[in-house]
């Protein structure tokens, strides 16, 4: 028996899709003994397991969608301001420099984390087989942790904040982050402890990682930065180790858990190679992690430094290349269901950007070509590409799976569901070769000392205004969602009984229930 | 499989050894730098900001500038900050030893800062351009800082401060525009910024 079949019996994301068969029991704990599983139990206990994250993971999210409108308006507003700068520019609390920070902040803070908290929470229960610990306590972390972010936002925009990459909120907030993500660390680590199913899967290793490294990563940096400073030069290596880390050790595995989880989830296909997810975690926890120091190319620090983090980065494509294979593989012959899953949609959206965001980042570190784009407007195309188009969009299709299972209500309307793809996904578009063609332009006439300096800034002023349109489009989609998640939490709209897709139910069916024409015949 | 402690001990392994790379050797290496001596005097660089220039960094932090302007050299061939005349060599981490935090930054929709002091040594300037950077720079898509300035009415002289507008960006008649403490310890503090001083780990071309 191959390791690939073993991972398609015992995985917990083997064909499950609602009301699915394969599901363990806390007596399989062990145990490699096959049993017959009784799906009517299998389906209460699921249930009951996803019954107990309503509240919290529900809380968090909620904060999550609040941010996520908060931080489009606060991007707007700055990306406006740099191509037309007399909009609204009498106010401290809205000049630029204000402005963007909050924007970061909000949107890291406000809704990439509490989202992916809640998500972590959710499959945390769902692949231990465990009702989530502490519920009620969570609830207070995520109470704590949204009048923190709001507190940080109101500091930045009131002058208060550090200037420093990533950790603007001023110093009193991150305590309360400190706090809050304690009591998510403990709930993820009991639960856990309490699992049904001995089986660690992908996902989990993933989960186990952000839940460790996050907190290590967020109190070194803000010790060593902010409460107890050292020099200059150091400071950059652990601005830019903690920055690159946030993205590459928080955001990018939870979003890779989720991804792992979904597509087979959807599919009701297992994950096409186990050793490959092994390599794909192994690789990514030692290479992201030394990936950040290629911030500081041609800045003032060793150059060992600069260099171990190129071939870091050049390592990275490893875990990317064994994702993206994993990925493809596991979808294979299953594209079609994209015109029909939400879920999928953005899922695989996500999935493939990561793939390349990651490719991009890594040949974005070579010194040639870094010698161009550092300092320009493609960096910042860049970090959207991995925050939003890969972690925000894997998010999307993570709310649309989870959401309509803990408010037990489906969503209210296919064709906000379609707005908001088609404008988060076109925005995204639009914004990412706007800003990389602008960028390489600016980068190049920058390097070329005969250009004036303002004869750049003017040159850029187009390419900045592509982004204030892509801004426009994303925030459409982004009240579009916010409707439909207004809509789900109060249960508005029609009552329906079937998951809403975005094309015939029937053919979906037909699709999801047929294997794929070259779909392997068992051996002989 | 069961791999709960592997995946402990590997995740641990795996975020030491990133830590000990790019937070503790970075510190060890270059955390208890001292300043040098200066050649031909008793001087030493750098030397720690003075009490206006350091509000001045306040300043600086609060309004963001290091969203748009680097303060970083980089070597010769490796981008042109030299030929742009932004600096007479690169920077190193000495220059940085007081920065607290530090404001290097990673974005030039504005020039680099790094020695705005010796570039640009005219307070004059530097009011002119934070009040509405179209005044000396046309095109010009940095915010203005209005709101360090203060709008007054002229009561009997005209202030020492007040700024020399051009006709276009002039106050009525009988006020006058000054700037407030906070926008004289921001020009205190872009004065202050000059990493001219030689050193012999950064050669000058």
């Amino acid at each position: 028996m191959s390791d690939t079949r073993r991972e398609k019996s015992s995985s917990p994301a083997s064909p499950a899709p609602r009301g699915g068969k394969a599901i363990g029991r806390a007596s399989d704990r062990g145990g490699s003994v096959e049993r017959p599983i009784d799906p009517e139990r299998a389906a209460r206990r699921r249930f009951r397991v996803d019954e107990s994250t309503r509240v919290p993971v529900l809380t968090f999210f909620t904060g999550g969608a609040f941010w996520l409108l908060a931080g489009s308006i606060l991007a707007l507003l700055a990306s406006i301001k740099l191509h037309t700068p007399e909009f609204l520019d009498g106010a401290s609390w809205l000049t630029f420099g204000r402005v963007r920070p909050a924007h970061l902040n909000t949107m890291i803070y406000g809704w990439a984390s509490p989202t992916g908290i809640g998500v972590i929470l959710w499959l945390t229960a769902r692949l231990a087989k465990a009702e989530l610990r502490f519920p009620r306590l969570l609830v207070a972390a995520a109470v704590v942790w949204n009048v923190a972010v709001l507190w940080g936002t109101i500091g930045i925009l009131r002058g208060e904040g550090t200037s420093i990459e990533w950790i603007e909120f001023p110093p009193y907030v991150p305590p309360l982050l400190v706090l809050a993500f304690s009591i998510v660390a403990l709930s993820v680590a009991t639960t856990f402890h309490d699992r049904g199913e001995a089986h660690v899967y992908v996902s989990q290793w993933y989960i186990f990682g952000a839940i460790f490294w996050f907190p290590w990563l967020y109190t070194v940096v803000e010790l060593l930065m902010v409460y107890r400073p050292m020099a200059g030069s150091p400071q950059a290596s652990v601005n830019w180790w903690f920055a690159h880390n946030v993205l590459g050790l928080w955001l990018t595995p939870i979003g890779l858990a989720t991804i792992y989880y979904l597509i087979p989830k959807v599919l009701g296909r297992p994950v096409h190679s186990y050793y490959l997810s092994i390599v794909g975690f192994w690789s990514l926890a030692l290479f992201y992690n030394w990936a950040g120091a290629h911030h500081l190319i041609g800045g003032p620090v060793p150059a060992w430094l600069v260099t171990v983090s190129i071939v870091a980065s050049m390592m990275m494509l490893i875990p990317v290349g064994t994702v993206a294979i994993n990925h493809h593989f596991t979808m294979v012959g299953r594209f079609a269901i994209l015109k029909y899953s939400p879920t999928l949609r953005f899922i695989v959206f996500g999935a493939m950007s990561y793939t390349a965001v990651s490719v991009q980042g890594s040949f974005q570190s070579l010194r040639d070509w870094n010698e161009v784009t550092h300092f320009t407007h493609y960096t910042i195309a860049h970090a959207h590409l991995g925050v939003y188009s890969f972690f925000t969009m894997t998010m999307f299709g993570a709310l649309y799976y989870i959401m309509p299972r803990l408010t037990r209500w489906e969503w209210a309307s296919a064709r906000l569901i379609r707005v908001h793809f088609w404008g988060t996904a076109g925005g995204m578009a639009i914004y990412w070769i706007g800003l990389t063609w602008g960028g390489v332009l600016q980068g190049a006439a920058m390097n070329d000392p005969k250009v004036p300096f303002l004869d750049i800034v003017k040159m850029m002023i187009p390419y900045l205004w592509s982004r204030s349109l892509a801004g426009v489009l994303m925030t459409t989609g982004h009240v579009a969602f916010a409707a439909l998640f207004t809509m789900n939490m109060l249960h508005l709209g029609k009552r329906r009984y079937e998951p809403t897709l975005l094309d015939d139910p029937r053919e979906y069916a037909r699709l999801i229930a047929s294997p794929p024409a070259w779909e392997e015949t068992p051996a002989s | 499989m069961n791999h709960a402690a592997t995946i402990f001990v590997g995740v641990m392994l795996t975020f030491a050894s990133a830590w000990l790379g790019l937070v503790f050797l970075p510190y060890v290496q270059l955390g208890n730098i001292e300043p040098a001596a200066i050649e031909g005097s008793t001087d030493a660089y750098p030397k720690p900001l003075g009490g206006l220039a350091a509000r001045g960094r306040g300043v600086y932090i609060a309004g963001g500038c290091v969203y748009c302007h680097t303060q970083q050299i980089r070597p010769e061939g490796f981008g042109a900050d030299i030929e742009r005349g932004w600096g007479p060599r690169r920077t190193v981490a000495r220059d940085y030893m007081y920065d607290r935090p530090h404001l290097m930054g990673t974005n030039r929709t504005g020039p680099d800062l790094a020695n705005i002091g010796a570039r640009q040594p005219s307070s004059k300037w530097h009011h002119l351009h934070l009040y509405n950077p179209r005044i000396t720079s046309p095109g010009s898509v940095m915010p203005s800082f209005r709101y360090l300035y203060e709008k007054r009415k002229i009561t009997g002289e005209r202030s020492r401060l007040a700024l020399e507008l051009p006709e276009e960006w002039k106050p009525e008649s009988g006020y006058e525009i000054v700037p407030t403490d906070e926008a004289l310890a921001l020009v205190a503090y872009l004065q202050a910024l000059d990493h001219t001083t030689p050193l012999k780990e950064a050669e000058t071309p």
